[in-house]
């Protein structure tokens, strides 16, 4: 029987994967394309959590579900054009400066609007309830998670990879230097990728306020998590993250499977081994400003 | 006349002290050379911030009220709080207050941890400590010292109130309880004490697991409580992590009761409609039925716009049970109040009866509450999620027969 109980979490791991690819994915975005290691993007988990709860009150959890990253995505283009921008060519040190204190600010603003205490937020009715197949139950709203997440990768995925504006973003992460001397004008570009990636974390936020306490200190809970994911899947890869969401998910379940107080630093072992054998991570590749 | 300190005012200085941690400046509510200050501190940021913010609200209500009605003994209460943020700098700072700032005694506080460094800083500087919101038995214990005193219910106190009640659902004999842990000293204290409960009242473990206080996906967990199928799922939980609990648990939809041993109101207003269930105890709760306690929820209610919690009662209730005793005593002096309520002082602490701090550990003794979470359809609005179960305990019986047993582990008395 145990081997069925392990199987069960195994695939309740995959679910949970979705989870830790939502609140990664934008990170290692900006992370591989801008340089930037933004650990304000915990804050712009948080804005997308607060939004969501703001917004359904008025238009609804899918109207919510659709101007939340929106909103938060054009928060990002202004924090890009104001303060990003400074940063893509001087020490790491500086921006990780930058975007700690960011972090602080954004917290400490939501505690100031809305209060230190967790707003109460729910799974909209129509999207509770659980599918069981077989012996085995999932959150049906969790399934809803992962559709979510798979549309949010492939679509990032067809935006970076098939299209001309990838092309651009891709040559300037390799060397800007010689991008700029094609003619072309990075500046756009890196702040259509912040959008992008900080729409994706208020797309996690939107996503994760019902099962998750909304409250201020919401973006310091995840942003670890998030950054063991990035830093496991490789720094600058596309598929790292996604493999390494899915193996932090597989993993922590079935830790606490044997062994529940292990559970959390199952994540942090796990990267510690995959850094052993792969300094840059699972699928990390040589990105020329970092070496 | 009295200053309010502004909302945006403290937490820019919570912020600010945060960044310092440990050389913010204090923020003052009125310098006056003949006031009597009172140190307040507590944690504002972090994962207990939440609890933070509404004892804030409490003991400014309560100085508000204490110098409309003409201060003590004609001098104004001035409270000089701060953010506790963690052990070291909770020590640090509670050190700053007595020594530099010369507060008359120090409130407050919730985690245990930096509770104990507090106290030990209070019984160095022969200054009263009144904890507002520690529950570790262990304060209570080997850790006690004879200006520590305890206004928030111990673990053993919670334990029992809602022990009550899973007895009289028959909830323990016989039946398997399934219990997640916070890893941590709180969630170690409680395991402790609610085993000792459980298997003196014929129950056992489903299972016992410690869930590490970073967790915010409890789908692992659900699962294997799912296969476990007890009688009962029991929280020893802490801070925002009951209100994670609570929103997965509903979401996976699992039928296994719920009961805690440790809760505040405010996380489970903050798991949201549908989400809230089972048996929880508290140190006071809105719906308590006495005059001074429906007095407090108005008053509240009318100041800051929304319904009072536990925590709010206890930093309220300790700065007037400070004013009341220096009021009796007409002495601001902390030798004589220490004296004073470790000989047994009466207090109206919003309960059907008295309260008053025992001289073996300096608990309060008193009475306390168990709720049952409403069903979602009966809500009346946000805030209206339990009901009240009653009162540990009953009339007729002691009100020592909850506190912590007399083990002799703590030697003050």
């Amino acid at each position: 029987m145990q081997i069925v109980f392990i199987i069960e979490q195994v695939l309740n791991g995959l679910l949970v994967g979705a989870y830790y690819l939502l609140i990664a994915l934008g990170l290692s975005l900006i992370f591989a394309l801008g340089g930037i290691v933004n650990l304000a993007h915990g804050g712009f988990y948080a804005i997308g959590a607060y939004l969501a709860v703001v917004l359904a009150e008025r238009i609804g959890f899918a109207g919510a579900f659709v101007v939340a990253p929106v909103v938060v995505g054009l928060i990002g283009i202004v924090v890009e054009r104001l303060l990003f921008r400074r940063f893509y060519r001087s020490d790491p040190i500086l921006s990780l400066l930058l975007t700690f204190g960011l972090a602080m600010v954004i917290e400490q603003g939501l505690r100031i609007v809305f209060g230190a205490t967790p707003l109460p937020f729910s799974i909209p009715p129509e999207l509770r309830g659980q599918i069981l197949i077989g012996d085995f139950i999932y959150s049906r709203y969790r399934l809803l998670m992962l559709f979510v997440a798979i549309t949010a990768v492939t679509a990032t995925w067809f935006v970076v990879y098939r299209t001309a504006f990838g092309r651009v973003i891709r040559a300037g992460v390799q060397n800007p230097d010689i991008v700029g001397a094609l003619g072309i004008a990075l500046g756009p570009y890196m702040t259509a990728i912040a959008a992008l990636g900080v729409g994706l974390a208020g797309l996690a936020g939107v996503l994760l306020a019902p099962i998750a306490g909304v409250h201020p200190a919401m973006g310091a809970e995840i942003l670890t998590a998030a950054f063991v994911v990035v830093v496991i899947g490789g720094l600058g890869s596309f598929w790292g993250v996604i493999v390494a969401a899915v193996l932090v998910g597989v993993v922590r379940g079935v830790t606490i499977y044997f062994n529940p107080s292990w559970g959390e630093a199952s994540m942090y072992l796990l990267m510690a081994l995959v850094l052993l054998v792969r300094p840059r991570g699972l699928f990390g590749e040589r990105i020329e400003k970092f070496e | 006349m009295h200053s309010k300190l502004s909302r945006r005012a403290l937490l820019r200085g919570a912020a600010g002290s945060a960044v310092l941690a440990g050389i913010g400046a204090p923020a003052i509510v009125k310098a006056q050379t003949d006031a009597i200050r009172i140190g307040h501190l507590t944690p504002l940021t972090g994962f207990l911030g939440p609890l933070g913010e509404y004892a804030v609200m409490g003991v400014k209500l309560a100085a508000e009220e204490i110098n409309a009605g003409g201060g003590v003994m004609g001098r104004r209460i001035e409270l000089v709080m701060e953010d506790s943020v963690n052990p070291q700098t909770a020590s640090a700072k509670a050190e700053r207050l007595i020594e530099r700032d010369k507060v008359a005694m120090i409130m407050g506080e919730i985690s245990s941890a930096s509770g104990l460094a507090i106290g030990q800083v209070a019984n160095r500087l022969k200054t009263v400590f009144i904890n507002t919101g520690c529950n570790s038995d262990a304060l209570r214990g080997a850790s006690c010292n004879p200006y520590m005193f305890h206004i928030e219910g111990a673990n053993s106190m919670y334990v029992m109130a809602v022990g009550q009640y899973l007895l009289r659902e028959n909830l323990v004999k016989d039946k398997k309880w399934y219990s997640l842990t916070a890893d941590y000293a709180f969630g170690h204290d409680l395991l402790r004490v609610a085993k000792k409960f459980m298997e003196s009242n014929g129950g056992q473990f489903a299972a016992d697991e410690l869930v590490p206080t970073d967790a915010t996906d409890f789908s692992p967990y659900l699962l294997k409580i799912r296969q476990a199928r007890p009688d009962l799922v029991v929280s020893n939980l802490a801070g925002n992590q009951i209100t994670n609990f609570l929103k997965q648990y509903s979401e996976y939809g699992l039928a296994f009761p719920v009961a805690g041993f440790g809760f505040d109101t405010v996380v489970a207003w903050g798991a949201g409609k549908g989400n809230f269930s089972g048996i929880w105890p508290l140190v006071w709760h809105h719906l308590v039925d006495t005059p001074s306690s429906k007095k407090y929820v108005d008053t509240f209610q009318k100041k800051y716009g929304k319904l009072p919690d536990n925590q709010s009662w206890g930093d309220y209730n300790s700065l007037k049970i400070v004013a009341q005793s220096m009021t009796e005593t007409k002495s601001a002096d902390p030798q004589k109040l220490a004296e004073h309520l470790r000989k047994g002082a009466k207090f109206d602490v919003m309960k059907a009866r008295e309260a008053y701090f025992r001289p073996y550990d300096n608990q309060m003794v008193m009475e306390m509450y168990a709720v049952r979470a409403k069903e979602p359809a009966k809500m009346k609005d946000p805030w209206d999620i339990y009901d009240a179960l009653g009162t540990v305990p009953g009339p007729n019986e002691d009100l020592e027969i909850i506190a912590p047993p007399k083990d002799g582990t703590c030697k003050i008395g």
